[in-house]
């Protein structure tokens, strides 16, 4: 797979989730029945730094959980092998709560699908908004992020690579290109 | 991590130990869906399984019934009268006529050894042994590790014992198989007619008195003892049974404090355990039964993989 272009350097990513977090506080008024549910596996990292920005700003703690989307994909039929199950560990009730969910890259919008339809079935959330790093485009389903930290049109060819330092040991977003 | 690549689940003598962490594994995250409000997940929507047993069975059937509704797979249950099909070309047609009808999972109990191979073999269809005659009883064994791994933290380095009829139990062949490949030690203790010949080949170590099993063992899991075999003259009587091999607070004491009682159930309160033991602090008899459930969750997960047949 070919380098074609970085996109966010540490400092990009850091503005972005900055930002993110402001427009968060901002849009529900503040945290009250915030909380904030990373999927995995680069979500996760990524909601636990907005909830962290968000203590910096507000002064208050927004709770965290972690999501694995894969009992509800839409393609383990078509699959050669079943992927790895890990855990969901959402520890707080979602009901009547203001769920903010937490990817790195929003692309078909086939994960946030499972992924609204795997928090519908831990209960009834107030509302559901959406957190992406990276919107990439080309989406299959009528979905749209609400907080977005860079735009990137993208042929269908390229592979957007974000590289966290908890998952990766790097800091940066790439633009990869199949050969 | 690996993945997993059988179609069938027979036995765990043939499983390498990082086939049975997968699967201890998978079972993980099943079990949280267990302790949902909704027990409901979309996964094997439009998959059918089917639950085949030429041997009555409440707890096995039930358990793997719910594994499938709880992700949302259909089910199927075809008991048939243990008398009357017992040969291996009826079970063939029967599962032909399975196959037919499209089940993509089909879990079968069978009074004769290798009878899950046979069906294996027939039909394009996953198999899971839900055990064959003395032969395996794989998930009862692994329900069993997955219960002992969440609370001991892990498997290798512990002493196991298992207690009673071994010569007839598919539950403590199994059990042998899968804890040796854990790197636990299993001890294995019952009356002499109830050993089967050459039984160290398998790793277990045999105690002759339930005394010398118990001690320092951390896990204690004890066999139901099938009363009709005091006809065949296995063992004399009940009471003497119950006298040298059933585990009550005294000799559970030579076990290490923490050490986990377990048995596979149905029990016979006063045999071959005292209430007070079966109910006692060390017991984790009931939440066996509930991590039996995620156990067979992570197996229907797991042998459903590879698409659809027709796809």
């Amino acid at each position: 797979m070919r380098h074609k272009a970085q996109i966010l350097d540490k400092e990009g990513i850091r503005r972005a989730l900055t930002r993110i977090a402001h427009e968060i506080i901002e849009r529900n008024k503040g945290t009250d029945g915030l909380a904030l549910i990373g999927i995995r596996r680069r979500g996760v990292p990524l909601a636990e730094r907005l909830a962290a920005k968000i203590r910096e700003i507000e002064g208050s703690t927004v709770p965290v959980g972690t999501l694995d989307i894969t009992l509800y994909r839409d393609d383990l039929t078509t699959l050669a092998q079943q992927p790895l199950v890990h855990r969901t560990e959402v520890p707080f009730a979602v009901s009547d709560k203001k769920i903010v969910l937490v990817d790195d890259v929003i692309y078909t919008g086939r994960t946030i699908r499972a992924a609204l339809d795997a928090i519908m079935d831990l209960g009834r959330p107030r509302v559901i908004q959406l957190a992406v790093l990276v919107d990439r485009g080309h989406r299959e389903l009528p979905i749209r992020a609400d907080y977005v930290g860079k735009n990137v049109p993208t042929s269908r060819r390229e592979v957007v690579a974000v590289r966290l330092q908890e998952t990766d040991g790097e800091e940066r977003v790439l633009i990869l290109e199949n050969d | 991590m690996m993945n997993w690549k059988r179609k069938d689940l027979l036995g765990l003598k043939d499983l390498s130990a990082e086939e049975i962490k997968l699967i201890l594994d998978t079972a993980v995250p099943m079990k949280e869906i267990l302790g949902r409000r909704i027990k409901k997940v979309p996964t094997l929507r439009g998959r059918t399984v089917v639950t085949l047993f030429y041997e009555p069975s409440t707890r096995t059937r039930t358990s793997f019934e719910l594994a499938a509704k709880y992700l949302s797979a259909d089910s199927v249950n075809i008991s048939t009268s243990a008398s009357s099909v017992v040969k291996g070309e009826s079970l063939k047609d029967t599962a032909r006529t399975l196959a037919a009808m499209g089940a993509d999972v089909v879990i079968l109990r069978h009074p004769m050894a290798g009878a899950p191979v046979l069906l294996a073999r027939t039909i394009r269809a996953a198999v899971i042994n839900a055990g064959d005659g003395t032969h395996e009883h794989p998930t009862q064994a692994l329900l069993d590790m997955f219960t002992v791994r969440e609370k001991k933290g892990e498997l290798a380095g512990l002493t196991v014992a298992i207690i009673g009829d071994i010569l007839h139990s598919r539950v403590a062949r199994s059990n042998i198989w899968g804890f040796t490949k854990m790197g636990a030690r299993v001890r294995v203790c019952g009356p002499a007619t109830m050993m089967p010949p050459e039984i160290e080949v398998t790793g277990a170590q045999v105690c002759l008195s339930i005394e010398e099993a118990l001690t320092g063992a951390d896990v204690v899991m004890m066999l139901r003892i099938q009363l009709e075999r005091q006809q065949q003259g296995l063992f004399p009587s009940i009471r003497e049974y119950a006298r040298l091999f059933g585990l009550n607070r005294e000799r559970l004491s030579l076990a290490r404090p923490d050490a986990l009682v377990m048995h596979p159930g149905p029990m016979n309160r006063g045999v071959e355990i005292s209430p007070e033991v079966a109910d006692g602090v060390n017991s984790v008899i009931n939440e066996q039964v509930t991590n039996g459930v995620a156990v067979r969750m992570a197996l229907l997960y797991l042998l459903s993989g590879g698409g659809m047949p027709d796809a």
